[in-house]
């Protein structure tokens, strides 16, 4: 809503994360956005809380207390078992409406990132998209948001005045979670679907979720990319045999996914997924902007090259000259060495 | 069917600089290309109107010069292009846009499909998709992967997430926002090309699709840039390794061992 007054404003308090849930589980995500979130709220000398939407959630609410949450604000129906956008966003909406909290967060997900949109064009709130930074202005309380945008290349300071709730969505892996506290007390809130909230113009029919961790480059702390200069599908099983025994996963370059060597959900970079693992190894990757992007705040970054002189060969922290097919064999027998 | 397909035109991104002064993005002199997202968009929405008759009409809000995007468009299959321009919209952000995109649906009537690209490469927000279908209280599904079943008041979508994906049956007029792989766009022929730059693309103004001025533009615009920096730059002193494989391979490892990385 507008909130142009500081009258209108003060009627909105406290700190929400909207928790992100797969099957009856909230995901880690959801603690990283209440470890950042805490600090908010300690700020602002406001309670966090933390939403969930979903079916069978009724036992997370000690676990969010534990993981900094003052309140759980639990909506368990089995009609929000699945992903309906327009049931959920209804349901927070009036949320918000009776609650008003002063700042809304959520994970950056592909849920998070249709969800809340959708929440910030109904409430009529300013929403900022993946944000890896959240900080409370000193002189006026509002909500700095700093996000990454033309693709990393400038990272841009938001800020929401004369709307509440403010509202971001926030990049995993970029927040630390709060060690769980056990002791940590709080109360939990149980709200229910409305009827009227129930949409009915979607209807999940089918659910996969991919087990196979070589695809899952979100949750990554390794990755293992290959370029151009794989030259073929036939090296990402080299890929692939490195990452099992790292225990990490495949990941590619648009120019191996363009040529077919790899499925698209592979693709890191602009056109693919930004990651940020603790290692990121390219092979045969000269380094687009496009694709450095993506992987750039990786914390250790390795590079396999033929070609010394390429745009990745001298950002990484460690350049390998030689050939791909030659090194990565004898780098997982190395690894079987104790 | 009646097809909207939401098009940007963004600065490519190899050119992108930044002014060490203002600290924003220069656009000035800069190519300006179709958002690649939008490409996929534009090309469901031409396979669709292929299987199932109809039209599909290419939208996009910005400066004069956007047309150029539109005729892209029309020479790959769109029937025609609305350009949204006009000075009252200038500084809109995705509120504001996605505000401004359904006023101008609503204005085109009868629309059964809109299609968008997953996100803009210059903004990154994925924002305005789920924004235009709220403002016009549409369902939507977004990230979708593939359209596996289309029929003249739903459609199944397939909808990526981080983990895998899920099939939802949604009722029309819905919005999508589509991913790469959706589709394989065609690449436009001569002949498409000359057409379409003969197209008179009609420049739809703020006050011809009825918005209010309070909704658009900077006015319009919940959210406020407040400083743009150059991100924080990676400190590397790249250690770089030569010799055999075999050597190559020790050495990197006895690297990992020591930061306790494997």
């Amino acid at each position: 809503m507008i909130a142009n007054t500081d009258e209108l404003r003060s009627a909105y308090k406290n700190v929400w994360v909207i928790a992100e849930v797969k099957g009856s589980k909230v995901q880690k995500v959801t603690y990283e956005l209440l470890g950042a979130a805490r600090s908010l709220a300690d700020t602002k000398k406001a309670e966090l809380w933390c939403v969930v939407l979903g079916h069978g959630i009724e036992s997370e609410g000690q676990s969010l207390i534990h993981g900094g949450a003052d309140v759980a604000l639990l909506v368990d129906d089995p009609r929000l078992k699945d992903f309906i956008d327009e049931d959920q966003a209804a349901v927070l909406v009036r949320l918000i409406d009776s609650y008003k909290p002063e700042i809304v967060v959520c994970g950056a997900t592909t849920k998070g990132r249709a969800l809340i949109p959708r929440v910030a064009v109904i409430s009529n709130c300013g929403l900022t998209a993946d944000c890896t930074g959240l900080a409370i202005d000193p002189e006026n309380g509002d909500l700095l948001q700093t996000r990454p945008a033309f693709g990393g290349n400038i990272m841009a300071t938001i800020r929401c005045s004369n709307h509440r709730p403010q509202m971001a969505t926030v990049r995993p892996r970029v927040m630390n979670a709060l060690e769980p506290d056990m002791n940590r007390k709080g109360r939990i809130i149980r709200e229910n679907l409305l009827d009227s909230e129930e949409a009915k113009l979607k209807k999940v029919i089918e659910v996969f979720h991919d087990t196979e961790s070589s695809v899952n480059l979100a949750d990554a702390r390794f990755i293992i990319s290959g370029g151009r200069g794989m030259k073929g599908p036939d090296g990402f099983k080299l890929l692939k045999s490195l990452a099992d025994r790292v225990g990490g996963a495949v990941g590619a370059s648009r120019a191996a996914v363009d040529s077919g060597w790899i499925p698209y959900s592979h693709q890191v970079g602009q056109t693919g997924q930004t990651v940020q693992a603790k290692v990121y190894m390219a092979c045969g990757i000269s380094g687009q902007i496009q694709h450095l992007v993506g992987m750039q705040s990786c914390d250790y970054i390795i590079a396999i090259d033929k070609n010394p002189d390429t745009p990745m060969m001298q950002l990484a922290d460690v350049a390998l000259v030689g050939d791909l097919y030659e090194i990565i064999p004898e780098i997982i027998k190395e690894l079987s060495k104790t | 069917m009646k097809i909207v397909v939401c098009i940007k035109q963004v600065p490519g991104t190899n050119d992108a600089k930044i002014d060490p002064e203002t600290k924003r993005i220069i656009r000035e002199g800069i190519k300006a290309i179709t958002n690649p997202f939008d490409a996929y968009a534009l090309e469901e929405g031409v396979r669709i109107k292929e299987k199932l008759g109809g039209e599909v009409i290419a939208i996009s809000m910005g400066p004069p010069r956007a047309d150029a995007v539109l005729r892209e468009a029309i020479s790959v299959g769109a029937d025609r292009g609305i350009l949204l321009s006009d000075r009252p919209f200038g500084g809109s952000d995705t509120w504001a846009t996605s505000y401004a995109l359904a006023k101008a649906i609503e204005k085109i009537g009868g629309v059964d499909l809109v299609i968008c690209g997953k996100q803009a490469i210059d903004g990154d927000t994925a924002q305005v998709g789920p924004g235009i279908a709220a403002q016009l209280g549409w369902p939507q599904a977004t990230f979708v992967m593939a359209l596996t079943e289309i029929g003249s008041d739903y459609f199944l979508a397939k909808r990526m997430h981080e983990d895998g994906y899920d099939i939802a049956r949604v009722s029309l007029p819905a919005v999508i926002t589509v991913v790469k792989d959706i589709n394989q766009p065609r690449v436009p022929t001569l002949k498409g090309r000359l057409a379409a730059q003969k197209v008179d693309i009609p420049v739809w103004t703020a006050e011809f699709i009825g918005a209010d001025l309070h909704k658009i533009g900077l006015d319009g615009s919940p959210t406020r840039v407040v400083k743009t920096n150059p991100p924080p730059s990676r400190h590397t002193n790249t250690m770089k390794i030569e010799g055999t494989p075999a050597e190559c391979a020790a050495k990197l490892v006895h690297e990992l061992r020591i930061r306790s990385l494997v």
